[in-house]
């Protein structure tokens, strides 16, 4: 497999009445060509502020304090407004979680369909009506051409987010990021919808960031799972290794928390306390606090990534006991 | 076979636009005054532009034999004025002066609010002094800068135009940058720049649609007031100048003969009056139309 991202030490800013609060901290991941990379973690956790840098879409006040981000050959955090707009749209591309704010009300489905397919390959407007109609069928919209005209309000939740997957992949990136797409749709139509990216995922050899807090979802299309807390990353593993062996504690409290519909009546567990401030310093590791596992050396240390496995790591001193110390810094390389 | 796709292709792109557009014509009807007011607007608008053919008189010959003939005179049913020009071909004529004068100067003054409008709205940095700008503008009397205006570059017609327009941009863009400001935040507008759309691109081929009803009222309403305020300077002689047949400039030479033929300068009154109060109505009934519950948003 060859390597399509990599994020290196990895910091965000924002600068706020306070001064300037670090959203994402010092994060680093990879991931291979044709890949799913789930970004799971409570609201908060930097997860949809991750994806906004790769993104190069950060708000005004935010900024990329340091660290890069390389998509194949090109390093992301050097290239210039106009470089990134070449790119974004072409070679990644994103999906967001409101299909009903997603879409401009006022401009008719073709139109907003048309636009990647005349920024990015030039066509005209006749050819990108074709490529259209190509792109909506593909997603699995009946009445290609009929839809071309109508306007959003017009479309269900699902066939929107059909329409908003056929832009983000009208030029076929290489790279979807995918801000909690599902969320915002009802159960059987997001089973729709992940079967729907899965098959595109597939048929493009894209990798895919699917940005989510649903475990469930996670399951259903994940290849690998990296669990944020507060701008960290605290563990990254494939997603067997996160399911049937998870070893962070928070990552363990996000499993628990999922409720068990088959078993008896019980009562929900939740992690105790809640997220930190972005400004809030905590010395040591970030979730003692939180941690019901936490020892002497978390409050005074922050932990290294340590490599449970080849590629499973997790930022936490249980880890020291079982590997004798070894930290591994960069998961995977 | 494709030329037949195609043909369909129009026909369904067709329908939507031609719905909303009947859809507001008719809630525009619904109410009465709105009604009136369109017709009147029709009737202007098609004598405007059929003038030539709807008179037997030109707007300027003169008859001194039949000088200020009164109203219901035999062929010249709104009578002649002091050189026994035809008051019907004056009228019409000045109707296409108005409507002219006014379509220009909206349309620039739209088109200059509209640019500093989108500007002030995205871009924090320029916000501060477009804005700051445009209070200047607005805290100056209208006809007060129109007269100004006029006093630099000359009397004529055109300055008159061009000084109606400038005083039309500090609304316009208030109205532009208070929407672009909600838009902007909108998630369709980071989806646009998240395929790569440029800020040129999202500002004019995105952002500007969704501010188009609110300008739609603002220019209808405009209409009026750039119509009233032409004739107010041509009145003034700031304007059109004689033999032109501007209403306001015929109500200007009218007045002298109040007492003698009352009709030459109230006629031309009762078109302004008319003119303004059909714009007005009909603006306030595409404000009902298309402001508050249109469906522009759901």
């Amino acid at each position: 497999m060859t390597q399509l991202l990599q994020v290196e030490n990895l910091e965000t800013k924002f600068r706020t009445a306070d001064g300037k609060l670090p959203a994402v901290r010092n994060i680093s991941f990879s991931m291979d060509k044709g890949e799913t990379l789930c970004i799971v973690g409570e609201s908060g956790s930097g997860k949809s502020i991750t994806s906004l840098s790769i993104m190069g879409l950060l708000p005004p006040n935010g900024e990329i304090s340091s660290g890069s981000i390389h998509l194949a050959d090109d390093n992301l955090t050097e290239k210039t407004e106009e470089q990134m707009e070449r790119l974004r749209g072409n070679t990644l591309s994103m999906i967001f979680q409101e299909p009903m704010t997603a879409l401009n009300p006022v401009l008719t489905i073709g139109y907003q369909l048309r636009e990647p397919l005349m920024i990015h390959k030039k066509m005209s407007k006749k050819e990108a009506n074709q490529s259209s109609i190509a792109l909506l069928e593909k997603v699995g919209i009946p009445n290609p051409k009929e839809k071309l005209s109508q306007y959003p309000h017009e479309l269900s939740g699902g066939m929107r987010q059909r329409v908003m997957i056929s832009i983000a992949l009208a030029c076929e990136p290489s790279l979807l990021v995918a801000d909690e797409p599902t969320t915002a749709l009802d159960v059987t139509i997001q089973a729709q919808i992940l079967d729907l990216m899965k098959e595109l995922q597939t048929e493009l050899g894209m990798g895919v960031i699917f940005v989510t807090h649903d475990m469930g979802v996670v399951a259903e299309i994940a290849d690998r799972v990296m669990v944020m807390y507060a701008g960290e990353v605290v563990e990254i593993a494939d997603v067997e290794s996160i399911f049937e062996d998870p070893q962070h504690p928070y990552t363990k409290g996000l499993l628990d928390s999922v409720p068990d519909v088959d078993g008896d009546v019980q009562d929900l567990n939740v992690i105790q306390g809640s997220m930190p401030s972005l400004d809030e310093e905590i010395s040591g590791c970030r979730f003692h606090p939180r941690c019901p596992f936490a020892t002497d050396i978390c409050k005074e240390k922050e932990p290294p990534l340590f490599g449970v496995t080849s590629n499973h790591s997790s930022k936490c001193w249980l880890q020291e006991v079982k590997t004798n110390g070894e930290p591994n810094a960069i998961a995977r390389s | 076979m494709p030329a037949t796709a195609e043909i369909d292709n129009k026909n369904v792109k067709k329908q939507p636009s031609n719905n909303r557009f009947m859809k507001t014509v008719k809630s525009v009807i619904k109410n009465k005054l709105s009604a009136i007011g369109l017709v009147i607007l029709v009737f202007i608008v098609l004598a405007a532009i059929f003038a030539p053919v709807i008179t037997s008189y030109g707007p300027n010959e003169q008859d001194l034999g039949n000088t200020h003939l009164g109203i219901g005179s035999e062929g010249h049913f709104l009578g002649t004025d002091n050189y026994g020009r035809d008051m019907w071909s004056r009228i019409v004529h000045g109707a296409s002066i108005s409507l002219l004068v006014g379509i220009s100067s909206v349309g620039i003054g739209l088109i200059g609010g509209i640019v500093l409008g989108l500007l002030a709205g995205y871009y924090r940095k320029l916000d501060g002094i477009i804005m700051r700008i445009v209070d200047l503008l607005f805290a100056f009397p209208g006809i007060l800068l129109a007269m100004l205006v006029i006093a630099m570059l000359g009397t004529s017609l055109i300055n008159v135009v061009i000084a109606i327009s400038i005083w039309s941009i500090p609304g316009c863009a208030r109205i532009v940058r208070g929407s672009v400001l909600s838009i902007k935040e909108q998630e369709y507008i980071m989806a646009m720049k998240s395929i790569g759309a440029s800020d040129v691109r999202i500002l004019f081929k995105h952002i500007l649609p969704n501010c188009t009803a609110p300008l739609i009222v603002y220019g209808t309403m405009r209409m009026a007031t750039t119509i009233l305020s032409t004739s107010a300077l041509s009145y003034l002689g700031l304007g059109a100048q004689p033999p032109t047949p501007e209403w306001g400039a015929m109500i200007a030479a009218g007045q002298n003969f109040m007492w003698q033929a009352p009709h030459l300068a109230i006629i031309p009154g009762i078109a302004i009056m008319l003119t303004v109060f059909a714009f007005n109505v009909v603006g306030d009934g595409l404000r009902d139309a298309l402001d508050p519950n249109m469906d522009l948003n759901t």
